[in-house]
């Protein structure tokens, strides 16, 4: 499916494996929890490597391997849940992670402005008719009050 | 009083633009009602009982006639040709259409005024001490403060979607008028041993289900760090506060659960990191004070004699005088109480001619301005005393002028059954029926200073675990009930009242608070005040009296 990067709708490259499942070639990411565990084993593969986030999961404890990682995706469990928001906020103001952060899930279109401040520059729709919506929406507004990423 | 620059202009426009999309989007079908409510609740509309309501926000209570004006054109034009002070010094319409609401926004927004985050699980209407910039027990105004932690709220891109709604209070007086100890955040400028003025911070203070009285966080925090002290607790509740059940998702759960100490350390540890980046500048402090600097005072305005003559000759003109006005910083000077506690129209309710003459009053005798108070009464902060005598005439012909500031029939009241899907049991028609009870001013004056709170349901938007009596309606199979509890109170002693007994049937609470007020009246010591004689005895005696009957 298409997404939204940079303000650009692109196809979409990456695969993401499950928990069980063999790593394929080309882009891939995986779970957090995946992550910590095969980390080593991930290390070897050839291709990009992204990781899986979820609103639970530290930003914290994912920061010394930030440098390995093209992309990570913040995967929402609902839109109301808004400690992504924050994560984002810390993968760039705090860890000056420099890669992709892709929003998934259950975010709304009426939250990617927000999103966008806070440091998440690509967006997976639901449904491929989304991205319209999400484009128009990454321009409600021309102005801010505070300081935040973007 | 702050004016709009184009940023500001541009903000609001732009919000209802985006509001009257999504409004659209929604009528249309191509938004569904659960993400459609958390757009609109951020724009302060609820779906009540009959239809939506829109509470606009009151920024720390401040208000010019121009926007009064506007008030009472929405009241008449679009709703039933009357409004609500809130509260929080914020303002609700009860009937608009909700077709109809993008227009009103943009008629608010012609007038520099919003409803941004007046609803939903985000950071709120900020509020502060309606007697700020004028009283004489004041360290330093508060409202510049206010403005710059309204614009930092608004529209912030990480803390919209809180685990829980999140409120902020300033008081910069000595007398907490605020309520600054029963909000998420309160911040109250001090002054350190230097003589500095700074702000002491509160967290976890909260009312509704579980009234909390908030602690102190930071003794002291230089003004610089306001705004990043602020980020560092946002973020911390943000991620850590509990989303897994809302009773339970206030920072006053987490405060609590966590231990002050704990959740303190992860808040230290997060400001330390951001502490130097994002400071207020002397410079921006200095800009956002100049756009509240004191209007001309006439230098003549204590050389009035008519005032005290008045207030000799004319008896109902002396009391109003006493309760309904405060003192001013400026000799010359009083604060005048508009209340809107007639006994005739629910409490905190004014009407769309009586908006339009309070604005024409603002401008002849108050610089303009109008305030809301926590109390659900309106301020005209700036009379000369010789227009005092003047304004109290012109009051009273707009039925505004009752002498109950700060007394029994002064009573904070929610919508209750008769507007709100929340509620339990009613509120409007408790407090009418405790007025006609207490029909007689001399007796409401001889009980002083008393503050009767009353909410329809345990969400408790009137407060009254901090009522000096406090009344929560609650439903038994059906019928409406009524909790009594003593003793509660918002400001410098801050308590949470005592639950007096079980909860007294709907026909029976007029005649439980009388009896309290009996009980009162007997056993008072001289001088002495409701709060304190509760404090004193306890609730017992009144406990006797109020259940010796059922």
């Amino acid at each position: 499916m298409q997404l939204i990067k940079d303000q650009q709708i692109i196809d979409n490259t990456w695969q993401y494996i499950a928990d069980d499942d063999e790593p394929k070639s080309g882009d891939i990411s995986v779970s957090f929890a995946r992550w910590q565990r095969d980390k080593q084993q991930l290390l070897a593969h050839e291709g990009k490597l992204g990781v899986r986030m979820s609103s639970t999961d530290s930003v914290d404890e994912l920061a010394d391997d930030l440098e390995k990682l093209q992309l990570i995706e913040l995967d929402f469990p609902d839109f109301a849940d808004g400690r992504l928001f924050s994560q984002a906020w810390l993968l760039r103001g705090r860890y000056h992670y420099q890669g992709e952060i892709r929003a998934i899930g259950y975010y709304i279109p009426d939250q990617v402005f927000y999103l966008a401040r806070v440091g998440v520059n690509a967006f997976s729709p639901k449904v491929s008719e989304e991205l319209s919506d999400i484009m128009n929406k990454l321009n409600d507004f021309t102005v801010n009050y505070q300081r935040s990423i973007n | 009083m702050y004016q709009y620059t184009d940023t500001d202009q541009n903000l609001v426009d732009q919000r209802v633009a985006q509001f009257r999309r999504q409004t659209e989007q929604f009528l249309k079908g191509e938004l569904s009602e659960d993400h459609y409510r958390a757009l609109r609740l951020r724009n302060g509309v609820y779906i009540q009982t009959h239809a939506p309501l829109l509470r606009v926000a009151g920024p720390y209570g401040l208000l010019n006639s121009k926007q009064v004006r506007k008030l009472a054109h929405i009241a008449r034009f679009y709703d039933k040709n009357y409004c609500h002070f809130t509260t929080r010094q914020n303002i609700q319409f009860n009937w608009p259409k909700l077709e109809q609401i993008p227009d009103i926004l943009a008629e608010l927004a012609s007038v520099q005024m919003h409803s941004i985050q007046t609803s939903g699980n985000c950071m709120r209407n900020t509020t502060a001490d309606h007697l700020a910039g004028v009283c004489v027990d004041e360290i330093e105004d508060p409202r510049p403060y206010c403005e710059i932690i309204r614009q930092w709220t608004t529209l912030h891109p990480e803390f919209d979607y809180l685990p829980r709604k999140f409120k902020i209070a300033v008081s910069g007086a000595l007398h907490d008028r605020a309520a600054t100890q029963f909000h998420d955040i309160g911040l109250h400028l001090v002054k350190n041993a230097d003589g500095v003025v700074g702000f002491k911070v509160m967290v976890g203070g909260g009312l509704g289900r579980t009234p909390i009285i908030g602690q102190v966080i930071k003794p002291y925090l230089e003004k610089t760090h306001l705004l990043s002290y602020l980020e560092a607790v946002l973020r911390i509740y943000n991620l850590y506060g509990r989303r897994d059940n809302k009773y339970k998702a206030r920072i006053k759960i987490l405060v609590k659960e966590s231990s002050l100490a704990k959740f303190s350390a992860l808040v230290d540890k997060e400001w330390l990191q951001l502490k130097d980046n994002n400071e207020l500048s002397a410079e921006r402090i200095d800009a956002m004070c100049a756009q509240f600097s004191a209007p001309t005072y006439d230098d003549q305005a204590a050389e009035d004699q008519s005032f005290a003559e008045h207030q000799i000759t004319n008896q109902a003109f002396a009391t109003w005088v006493k309760h309904n006005t405060a003192d001013h910083k400026v000799a010359g000077y009083r604060a005048a109480f508009i209340s809107l506690k007639a006994p005739e129209s629910p409490p905190g309710d004014i009407s769309d001619d009586q908006l339009d003459a309070v604005a024409d009053l603002a401008d002849a005798y108050s610089f303009g301005e109008i305030r809301a108070t926590h109390r659900q009464n309106l301020i005209l902060a700036d009379i000369k005393q010789a227009d005092l005598f003047v304004l109290w005439q012109k009051l009273a012909e707009l039925k505004l002028a009752t002498p109950n500031i700060g007394t029994a029939t002064d009573m904070i009241c929610c919508p209750g059954l008769d507007f709100c899907s929340l509620a339990n049991a009613g509120s409007i028609g408790i407090a009418k029926e405790i007025n006609e009870a207490l029909d007689d001013m001399d007796y409401i004056h001889d009980i002083g200073d008393l503050k009767i709170n009353m909410s329809g349901c345990m969400n408790g938007c009137a407060h009254q675990s901090v009522g000096h009596i406090g009344i929560l309606g609650v439903d038994k199979k059906g019928t409406e009930w009524y909790q009594l509890t003593l003793g509660g109170s918002s400001e410098n002693n801050a308590a949470i009242g005592e639950r007096l007994g079980p909860a007294v049937a709907k026909d029976k609470i007029t005649l439980a608070i009388v009896t309290i007020l009996d009980v009162y009246i007997k056993q008072r010591l001289e001088e002495e005040s409701f709060l304190d004689m509760v404090s004193r005895v306890g609730i017992t005696p009144f406990k006797e009296q109020v259940y010796a009957t059922h």
